[in-house]
Formats: structure tokens, sequence, C-alpha cells
């Protein structure tokens, strides 16, 4: 027990005497909760279009202004050649082309039907997927409204429409900032766990003092604890500091608690801690660690859930998330947040993490030879 | 029972492809200064690491004050002191937070064996709260050696202490050692330079993972073979080349500012020798006998090999 005391006292000098590790403790959640939120937006906005408008009819005018008032698009060209709007296109100064063929108002008025062309950039898919399905919603408002001016006398009775209400539960305004300020403190704890804990201990290996330690009577568990505690308690601090940066910018407080928020980072940070303490037996230096780590993040922040969900993925896709701790903390919290479920909601998650830490920090110790042969 | 007894020891690196040692065997007597001579990669390093129980030998014992390195390692962590080649304290850490550190892993207090490192660290006090990493050279070392010394230790491991070091150091920190084995501490002490060998009570001298001999300085010295000159004149170079190219040269090796120049048929060779010299029109030819240093008796057991 003294030698842990000792072990932990040592530790935490040498973090309060790095002033970069401090500063990246304290500082990285605040700006990175700050920076990501308002940029990671999925909302597309200013989605340029251009109009190739071959009728010039009353109807063409009011379905371009329509679309220019949602306020999601933005005209950048009125022409009257698909060939030039096409190099618009090409020169990414647009991103979808609007066709309104000759004969438009006349066909519609006539023979009741139509068509139009869409054509969108699709060299970013997203922007390509939203901005014309965007469009054909505008249209088929359009389209609505215009078949019940014609309809003002019913000529069989009341004409049968479909309205479609429909309402977001746990985020009723749609606010992106409630979806995105969880899921990045998710991956903060995961910084600061597995990262911060494998440099450590792979810079003990780097100076040679690990082997000072090693020719001691100091024990493997003693070691190992002495190194996870601390970073232990810094997580701990950093998902503390995230809270608040969540409260005072964001105004985002949990709908459940913060003690299961509390009890699941505790548990999460331990198998993170494991992730860390693994990397850490594999490198020998700084730098391959970083590389390792950096490895792991990549993987953990895009199959994890934080950006595209992982209900969206193809099945082997899913498969691998299933194995990914953080995807099961960006959840877990996620739901906390957002939708207030209680820690008993939340056990089959809470089974699994403990799992995790198991495995990871098995694994290490396995991994982590006192001697070599 | 000898303080550290090695047998046959094999020990090869990357799966067996080069080998660090080869069938190294060697008593160490209690309360001895022993000294590992030999050049860079002689596989001093690797005898240290395997005797301060950090690695297996491929074959081959070791025990040291008759405990095993590899079944009994516990209890050689708590008797032996490591000092190894490179600087492995906390350069984030004061003096006394790196000897209060140490002497806390090994359960221990620096007031319970002030007495062994008194002497050493009255040297360093006046900075106790300077980080180690702000130390000079000849600063850690000392510390280093405090923290090897923190939990009285009975076997003291040495692992090149003053490579590095500046000359007034090294000789301050021989000068230690010599203390240290007053008080009965066994010292193995690793090192390059061979003026250092004549500190020791007994030297190894240890080349290519095998030990060359095993001896007194005096002991080693006495079995050198042959009968020495130095030769010295105002070309150098030329001396060398002129000695090298003579028929009746054994072998010869610059040595500081003088030759070292041992005959095929000693003594009976020297006449003619310094004849031919002095025909080759050397300036200032000195041509004498000397006695034989350590290094040149390194050299001739490395040339019989």
């Amino acid at each position: 027990m003294h030698n842990l005391f000792i072990l932990l006292q040592k530790e935490f000098r040498q973090i309060f005497r790095n002033p970069t590790i401090l500063r990246l403790i304290l500082m990285m959640p605040i700006i990175q909760l700050i920076l990501i939120p308002f940029a990671a937006d999925y909302e597309i906005k200013n989605i340029s279009f251009s109009v190739v408008d071959l009728d010039h009819s009353d109807y063409a005018r009011r379905l371009v202004e329509k679309m220019t008032a949602t306020g999601y698009f933005r005209l950048v060209e009125y022409g009257t050649s698909y060939a030039q709007s096409l190099n618009t296109i090409g020169n990414s100064q647009t991103d979808i082309i609007l066709t309104i063929p000759a004969g438009f108002e006349r066909d519609l008025v006539r023979e009741q039907q139509t068509t139009i062309h869409l054509a969108a950039d699709a060299v970013n898919g997203v922007r390509a997927g939203l901005g014309t399905a965007y469009a054909a919603q505008i249209i088929a408002d359009f389209n609505a409204n215009i078949r019940s001016e014609w309809l003002t006398v019913p000529q069989y009775g009341q004409m049968p429409r479909i309205e479609v209400v429909s309402s977001s539960w746990y985020n009723p305004y749609f606010d992106y900032h409630l979806f995105m300020v969880p899921g990045i403190l998710a991956i903060l704890v995961t910084m600061v766990g597995s990262f911060m804990a494998a440099l450590n201990i792979v810079a003990e290996k780097e100076a040679g003092t690990i082997e000072q330690l090693n020719v001691s009577p100091l024990k493997k568990h003693e070691f190992i604890l002495g190194k996870l505690i601390p970073f232990w308690v810094l997580g701990l601090i950093s998902i503390t500091i995230g809270n608040i940066v969540a409260y005072t910018v964001f105004g985002i407080v949990p709908i459940g608690s913060y003690w299961t928020i509390y009890i699941f980072s505790a548990i999460y940070l331990l198998s993170v801690l494991g992730i860390g303490l693994l990397i850490s037996t594999f490198a020998d230096t700084q730098q391959q660690a970083t590389l390792f780590s950096f490895f792991f993040m990549m993987v953990f922040i895009l199959m994890g859930g934080l950006y595209t969900p992982i209900e969206s993925m193809p099945t082997w896709a899913q498969w691998i998330a299933s194995f990914n701790p953080p995807a099961y903390f960006i959840k877990v919290i996620r739901a906390v947040f957002i939708k207030g479920s209680t820690f008993t909601d939340l056990l089959p998650d809470f089974y699994k993490m403990i799992g995790f830490a198991l495995v990871f920090n098995s694994l290490a110790i396995l991994n982590y030879r006192k001697r070599s042969a | 029972m000898p303080a550290i007894s090695v047998n046959n020891i094999i020990k090869t690196y990357d799966k067996g492809n080069i080998l660090a040692l080869d069938k190294v065997s060697f008593d160490v007597q209690q309360g001895e200064l022993f000294g590992l001579i030999g050049a860079d990669g002689a596989g001093k390093t690797t005898l240290f690491r395997l005797l301060t129980t950090l690695l297996l030998p491929d074959s081959g014992t070791a025990q040291v004050l008759g405990f095993d390195t590899v079944k009994d390692f516990w209890a050689i962590r708590k008797i032996v002191g490591y000092m190894p080649g490179k600087f492995a304290l906390y350069q984030d850490l004061s003096i006394i937070e790196n000897l209060e550190f140490f002497a806390t892993v090994f359960n221990t207090t620096i007031a319970q064996n002030y007495h062994l490192i008194e002497d050493i660290y009255v040297q360093i006090a006046p900075f106790k709260d300077r980080l180690a990493g702000k130390l000079s050279g000849g600063m850690k070392q000392k510390l280093a050696l405090c923290c090897a010394l923190i939990h009285e230790p009975k076997v003291l491991l040495l692992d090149e202490p003053t490579t590095g070091v500046d000359p007034v150091s090294r000789k301050e920190f021989w000068d230690m050692l010599d203390r240290l084995r007053a008080r009965g501490i066994t010292i193995v002490v690793s090192t390059p330079y061979m003026d250092e060998a004549l500190r020791c009570d007994r030297i190894a001298l240890i080349q290519k993972g095998r030990i060359l001999d095993i001896d007194t300085v005096e002991g080693i010295l006495a079995k050198y073979p042959k009968r020495l000159y130095a030769v010295r004149s105002e070309n150098m170079f030329r001396l060398l080349s002129d000695l090298r190219q003579y028929s009746q040269t054994d072998t010869c090796f610059a040595f500081g500012e003088y030759l070292h120049l041992s005959l095929k048929n000693g003594e009976a060779d020297a006449p003619a020798t310094e004849a031919y010299l002095q025909s080759r029109q050397h300036a200032q030819l000195s041509f004498k006998p000397v006695a034989p240093t350590i290094e040149d008796a390194f050299i001739e057991l490395m040339q019989a090999q």
C-alpha cells in the first residue's frame, strides 16, 4: 500500500511538473467541445444551385422562388444552357442543376403532368443526397400547392390528401449540439485514457527508469496500479471539465443523472486505460506508441457512431463496431444526456464495459513482462 | 561463498544470431572490487543485465550471494544495487525526490542508510532541489550512485559509471568506490578505460562475449610474454609505417606519444632495429625498453585469440 502511495505521489508530481500535459488535459476538452460541435453540423445549408430555365414561365419563376425562399438553397446561376451549367458544376461553383424544360407550364396546365430534371454533383455524396432530397421535397410541395389552386371548386368532393406530420422525440428542435457534445465528451475520455497512459509508460521505457523499477522489489500490480490510477483521475477530471463546458457554452445538461454518467465514465476509463496499457506493452518508443494510439483512435472515432450511425453500416462493420468500446460509451452517454436513460436501462452496456475492462487489462498484464526473455 | 558466481553463461540475441556472451564463467569474492574491462559491445552490459535479473540466460547459471538469478530473482533484487550505463533516474524529479522515491521502493528511508551515502550526498546536497535532468554529468553519476546505494546493497553493480565523466570526477568516483569497498560492499564495475583497471582488486578482460583473462592487474602484466620497446621520433607516421614493414617486427601499435613495439626475437633484435631506424634517418629517435601496460596485455590477448 505504501509503495502504491509513493508511486502515485511521484506520478502526480511529474504530471503537475509538465505544463504541456497539464495544459493539454485542461484545454483539450474545452477547445474540442467548443470547436467541433459548431463545425460538425449535419444540417446542410447554402446548397448552391443553378437553374436552366427553358420555359421562362410564371410557374417556373415561382418554383425557383420557392426554392431560394427555404434558406437551404442559394441561386448562383440562372441561364438557359445545360452545358454551361455543367461547366459550373465542374468548377465546383454549384452543387445542383435544376432544369425546367420548355413547355413546363403549358404541359402542367394542359396535361396535368410534366417532368423536370435535377442533376447533382456527387463528389460530396452527403451534400448531393441531401440537396436532391430537399429539392424533391420542395418540388412536391410546389406541386401540391398548384393542384390545390386549381381545385378551389372541388369537383368530386374533398380531394384526398395525406399530410405527414413528424415530431422528433428527445431532440425536438433537431439540435445537433445536443447530439455531438456528449459524443465528443466520450472521445475525450478515450484520448486521455488510452493515449496518455500509453505514452507515459513508454516514456519510462525510453528513459530507462522502468528498468530501475524492475531491479527493485516493486511488484507488478503496484507498478500497473501506480500508472492506471493517475490517468483514471485525470480522465474523470476531463469529463468534469467537459460537463462544465457543455453546460456553460451549450446549456446542455443531462436529462438523466450525472451519477449515471460518472459511474459509466469510471468503468469505461478502466477499459480504455487497459487499451493504453496494452499499447505500451507493444511499443518501445513514444513514436511507436503515438502511431499505435492514432490508429486505434481513428477506428474508435469512425466506427464508434460519433459521426455516422452504426446501424447504417454494413453488417461486417457493425460486427467490428460491436467490439469497439467507445461505441458503447458514446451510445450510453448520449442516452443519458438526451433521453435521460437510467442506470438500469443501460445495464447491458454496463456489463459489456466491465467485460472490456477485464479483457484489455488482462491482456496487458499478460503481455507486460517484468522480465524479458 | 563467492559474492557472485557465473557458470558457463551463454546469451544470444536476435533468435540466436548474435552471440553476446559465450560460455562466460567467473567468481567475484565478497568485498572485492572487480573490474570488467572491455571495448563497447564486448558483452559487459549483457552480463550486468543477467546479474540484475533483467535478462534470462540461454544456458548456464549465475548466483549472487548464493541466490540464483532465475529462481530467486526477488531475493536478488533486494540485495543488489544497480547503476545502468545510461542515466536512468527521473529527470523531472529533483535530487531529493529521486532519492526518496528509490528509498521507499526498497522499503527503507534516507535517514536509515544515510551513513552509506553521506560522503557522496554532501557533494550534491547543495543542489538537492534541482531537477535531475538539469544536473551536470558528474553530479548525475553521484546521484545515480546514491540511489543505487540507498537500500544498503550487499553487491553493487556499476555499468560504465565513468563513461562521459570528466577526469577529475572520474578520479573522485573511484575514490568513492574505494571507501565503499572498505565498508565491505562487493563491487563489480565495468569500464572501457584501461587506466581504471589499476584501481580494481581483480579484473576480467572481456572481448566479443568471451573472457580473455581474469587476474590481478599485476598478475596479468606478469604474464605478458614479450619485451616491449617504446619508440618515438619526429615523424611518427613514417616511423609507424617503417616499423610495420620491418622484417623483425612482431607487433607495433601507437600508444600515446610513443609506439609500443615488440620484436620477433625479443631483446636480441633490439640493436639491429635501432640501427635500421637510424638508417631510415629518423630525427630525434628515442628507443627504450618499457614495462607493458594493461592495454598492451589486452591487445596481446586479443591477438592470441
